[in-house]
């Protein structure tokens, strides 16, 4: 045995996951030295400081392109811009997981142990103030898809994987009231969650045998120049792609998806829907285009398939839904396609688009369930479609600001959501992907349909007795919307700077 | 006098003055009437500054104005237009403030908010002049989608009985033709250099890939015959013109269909010009089809709004065959057909609507004998409904006539039996004449108190400028041929077609003896 050669480790290119990581765990420290009055403040303040600092962080080494750690994480173009959003996104998602002003002691229950309709849980769901241990989850989580995007080896993404999931399966379960409901999805999210990724980790098993290394600069060599048996790589490509698409919620395994985003409190769904999305299809980009790019002629149909599956089935149950936050899920699920077809595209535009399409949905998503925190009766949130009925008349502010996002998520122009569609879609019709087009186009207009429908009840139905109030947001929930509502108007109107943005980001590093 | 930039600030006119408009609160009815009113009378007098600023035989697209946008699309807001763009602008300046000054009682009978009303129209004219305008296809695309939205809630919160039914049809079906042009638009620009600029697309024309073109022409083509509508995408019309309020129901029909027809002859012909000659012999069938089946559909209403609506759908099918008999007689005569049934029609629904209003009913049945009661307001409605069917002497005339004079030259049987149209007009439009207004008075009629009111001083402002301009353009249409007549030759030319010389259908006609 020589001397064992440590790997160089350029610590600014890291410094972002560090932040969050080192951040997450004094949370923890603060729930332990703090008393319980006081840790809600700083907890907060903790987070957003470790987001800020690691979003500062990003922006200093914008123009950094190295691999670095042993080749475990690849700090390039994509990496920079997704770890931006995610952290953009991140704080906008801590902004509604902060608010307590809308419901005494915010939307998370004081202590998860308790059981759910005993007096304890009556009197918990009354008063007593919400668990400050999301805080810490919260950085953990995102720190973790920090690190997904950037993972240049199979197994760093397998790690960051688990490192993001665990503490979103805790906070679905941690909704103040429905708890059940909250704690089935939790258990749901995590057993498939764990299947999937049982199924990635075998995949990248199988990718070993095959290329003889986890690196993806490896596999792609060994892509190029196969030595071994071709149905390694293909058996362990499926199934990698299987636990990343069942993170991006891609049909068939898009299941999970509206029970966990109906039952999570909707902060957490808010997150989900917002920053998840952005690290699986940081993750699936970077896979396909890096490791798997020799073989893409092979997997192109077959995710191709996948994308219009995911397109119409998002589309096709939305318009069944009677519930708004599941009908918001299937919405995401069919954005899922769009975002999919704009990263079969497999050429640069591909790439560039759908980071843009990720950053304009986010946004869009965030301000939409921002708004189903806020349309609330004596039992919390009212979130069954006929309850929105007549909610222009009562307050027409936020009718009209869900409008807005709703006509985004339908992608009428000067909204974000038709400049991101128009992005993905042109890149696909580049790479020869024009069937995708037709049938994203396709499922457009299904999908207009359910958005149409909440508009026609909000405005073209009279108000009745069960209408519920929209409570006054509190600071903080104000922010977000604003930030939400604005940012999709812009990326609409003027969406040159970010599009050069992401035109600039659009390269990878093997 | 050229170099100001009448387009891009009679577009942007409109959106300041919905903004400020919807600013007001709802107690103050009358200055948001009066604001929208003024409003939309400056959009007019700049509207017409413009007109004479037109070089009638310069260049084909004046007004040229490009702003940067999004740089990596090479999308830019560029307006320009041309004689047919000019005189579509010219109808929407002039029916705007008719509309505004027809509605101002309209929304008081409900609970509505009447500044809401106004900003929407203010809105939607804004919509309306940047599609006419631009000359950026992304551009013209966000216009097109984007005044679905303010035509949406003026059916939907301000219009009559299954309004709600009506807005959503109405929405989804131009959503979906505009998602299939959204389909082509893509496909365009990749196809076309990656560029949205209308000029540039145009000169590429050529190298487009014949099967491609075909397709993309489809993906407009079906965009546009919705909106237009044409036989058989038309359902939506019916039930949006019976439900809309009268006078945004004439806006609907009298100006927003048109970007169909328009889109036809600026996209569709000039960008794809082999898959529209390709296509043409199916666009004239539909056309034809569409002629004959609304004008039947129209005899049997018994709603006066639907009947009108049904009356337009068949005029449309008359600007189709003029569009696709591709001489410049028949395409001139298309568009002069689409502003004198802007204004006709336009007016046709505005009587119609102070007939309702005074009524509170669109039943044909409801009335009978209404000229005993209110003569003037009668007359309009005859006068309105003789334009209708094109009288000789009206505008309408003039322009039906040389859609089917160009239109025989090339292709004599469509010609023939679009003629039969006119007949079935003559029998929708004296009838339902006859039913509302002659004859023994409906007893039930002489009940409702407000039938005892005959046209009041704003009413007859309102019909006065259009019965004038239907008069005027019916004995002197040259003003208008003339912006018009270039414009429609250069598309002719895009499209790579010879005018026939009188000679070739003699020389045709001797070939099939």
């Amino acid at each position: 045995m020589g001397d064992l050669k440590l790997p160089g480790i350029d610590y600014g290119a890291l410094l972002p996951m560090l932040i969050l990581f080192g951040a997450a765990a004094v949370g923890i420290l603060i729930e332990v030295f703090t008393p319980r009055r006081s840790r809600h403040a700083i907890q907060l303040t903790v987070a957003f400081l470790a987001v800020t600092a690691s979003f500062v962080a990003v922006i200093v080494q914008h123009s950094t392109r190295k691999i670095t750690i042993g080749g475990a994480v690849a700090v390039d173009g994509p990496t920079v811009f997704l770890q931006g959003a995610l952290l953009v996104l991140g704080a906008v998602s801590l902004m509604l997981i902060g608010e307590r002003s809308i419901e005494r002691g915010g939307p998370f229950v004081s202590q998860a142990a308790i059981t759910v309709g005993s007096q304890k849980d009556v009197k918990q769901a009354g008063d007593q103030p919400g668990m400050t241990e999301v805080y810490p989850l919260t950085l953990f989580a995102l720190g973790g898809m920090l690190l997904f995007v950037a993972a240049n080896d199979l197994l760093t993404m397998f790690i960051a994987l688990e490192v993001f999931s665990l503490p979103l399966y805790l906070l679905c379960a941690l909704a103040r009231r429905r708890r059940l409901l909250s704690q089935e999805a939790a258990l749901k999210y995590f057993l498939l969650g764990s299947y999937a990724s049982a199924f990635f980790l075998f995949g990248v098993a199988l990718v070993y045998g095959f290329s003889g290394g986890i690196s993806l600069s490896a596999v792609h060599d060994a892509v190029a120049n196969p030595e071994r048996s071709q149905v390694l790589l293909y058996a362990g490509l499926a199934m990698i792609a299987i636990g990343l698409l069942f993170k991006a919620a891609l049909a068939p395994f898009h299941v999970w998806t509206p029970d966990v985003y109906q039952g999570a409190p909707t902060p957490i769904t808010a997150l989900m829907a917002a920053c998840t999305k952005v690290a699986a299809f940081g993750a699936l980009l970077r896979i396909l285009y890096v490791a798997f790019d020799g073989v893409r002629w092979d997997f192109q149909p077959v995710l191709g398939a996948i994308a219009v599956l995911t397109m119409l089935v998002g589309a096709v149950l939305a318009v069944t839904q009677t519930d708004m936050k599941r009908l918001l899920a299937y919405s995401s699920v069919a954005n899922a396609g769009y975002l999919l077809v704009g990263v079969l595209a497999l050429n640069e535009e591909g790439l560039s688009s759908t980071m843009f399409y990720l950053v304009a949905y986010g946004f869009s998503v965030l301000a939409a369930f921002g708004i189903v925190t806020l349309v609330r009766d004596a039992d919390g949130e009212a979130t069954h479609l006929a309850r929105w009925a007549g909610l222009g008349r009562k307050s027409p502010l936020f009718a009209a600001t869900f409008t807005f996002i709703l006509l985004a998520f339908a992608g009428i122009p000067l909204t974000s959501g038709f400049t991101a569609k128009f992005a993905v879609f042109g890149a696909a019709v580049t790479g020869g992907q024009t069937w995708l087009v037709v049938f994203g186009v396709i499922t457009s207009m299904l999908l207009a349909f359910p958005y149409l429908r909440v508009v026609v009840l909000m405005w073209l139905s009279e108000p009745n007795e069960s209408t519920p109030t929209v409570s006054i947001p509190g600071f903080l929930t104000s922010a977000a919307l604003v930030i939400g509502v604005v940012a999709t108007f812009a990326l609409g109107v003027v969406p040159a700077p970010l599009i050069d943005l992401t035109r600039d980001a659009a390269q990878f590093v093997r | 006098m050229t170099d100001f930039p009448f387009l891009s600030i009679l577009t942007v006119l409109p959106l300041v003055g919905a903004l400020v408009v919807a600013l007001i609160p709802r107690q103050r009815a009358e200055l948001a009437k009066t604001i929208a009113l003024v409003w939309s009378l400056v959009v007019l007098v700049l509207s017409i500054v413009m007109w004479i600023a037109f070089k009638v035989g310069g260049d084909r697209f004046q007004f040229r104005e490009s702003y940067a946008w999004i740089p990596s699309w090479d999308a830019r807001f560029t307006f320009a237009a041309d004689g047919i763009a000019l005189v579509m602008l010219m109808l929407i300046a002039i029916l705007f403030p008719v509309v505004i000054l027809a509605s101002w009682h309209d929304v008081e009978k409900s609970n509505r908010s009447a500044p809401a009303y106004f900003a929407l129209l203010l809105a939607f004219e804004f919509t309306m002049i940047g599609v006419f305008a631009a000359a950026d296809i992304f551009l013209f695309y966000v216009f097109f989608e984007v005044m679905l939205i303010p035509m949406y809630f003026i059916i939907g919160s301000f219009g009559g009985q299954r309004r709600q039914y009506a807005a959503v049809k109405f929405f989804l079906y131009s959503l979906v033709g505009g998602l299939f042009m959204l389909a082509a638009v893509i496909g365009l620009w990749v196809v076309g250099g990656n560029t949205f600029d209308w000029a540039k697309l145009a000169e590429a024309a050529g190298s487009i890939d014949q099967n491609t073109a075909r397709w993309l022409f489809l993906g407009f083509f079906v965009a546009f015959a919705i909106k237009a509508p044409f036989f058989p995408f038309h359902t939506w019309l019916p039930d949006a013109g019976g439900a809309a309020p009268a006078g945004a129901a004439a806006l609907l029909v009298g100006i927003m269909d048109k970007v169909g027809t328009f889109g036809i002859l600026r996209y569709c012909l000039s960008l794809f010009p082999e898959a529209s000659r390709w296509f043409a012999p199916a666009a004239l069938v539909l056309g034809v089809i569409g002629i004959i089946y609304a004008a039947l559909l129209a005899v049997g209403q018994n709603d006066l709004k639907r009947l009108v609506s049904y009356t337009s759908i068949a005029h449309f099918g008359f600007i189709g065959i003029g569009i696709f008999a591709f001489t410049t007689q028949a395409g001139t005569g298309s568009v002069l057909y689409m502003v004198n049934h802007g204004l006709a029609t336009g007016l046709l629904f505005i009587v119609v609507g102070m007939f309702v209003a005074r009524r509170g009913s669109a039943l044909v049945s409801d009335f009978g004998g209404a000229g005993k009661m209110v003569p003037v307001l009668a007359g309009v409605l005859f006068f309105a409904g003789l334009a209708s069917l094109a009288l000789p002497g009206t505008a309408p005339f003039i322009s039906e006539f040389l859609v089917l004079i160009g239109t025989f030259t090339v292709h004599p049987a469509y010609a023939v039996v679009a003629t039969t149209g006119i007949i079935l007009a003559a029998a929708y439009v004296l009838w339902m004449v006859q039913r509302t207004t002659q004859g023994t008075l409906n007893p039930a009629l002489a009940e409702v108190p407000e039938m005892k009111k005959d046209i009041t001083l704003r009413e007859k402002v309102v019909v006065a400028p259009l019965i004038l301009l239907i008069l005027l353009l019916g004995f002197y249409p040259k003003p208008v041929t003339d912006v018009i007549n270039p414009a429609v030759q250069a598309t002719m030319q895009d499209v790579g077609v010879q005018d026939p010389g009188p000679t070739s259908v003699v020389a045709n006609e001797r070939v099939a003896r």
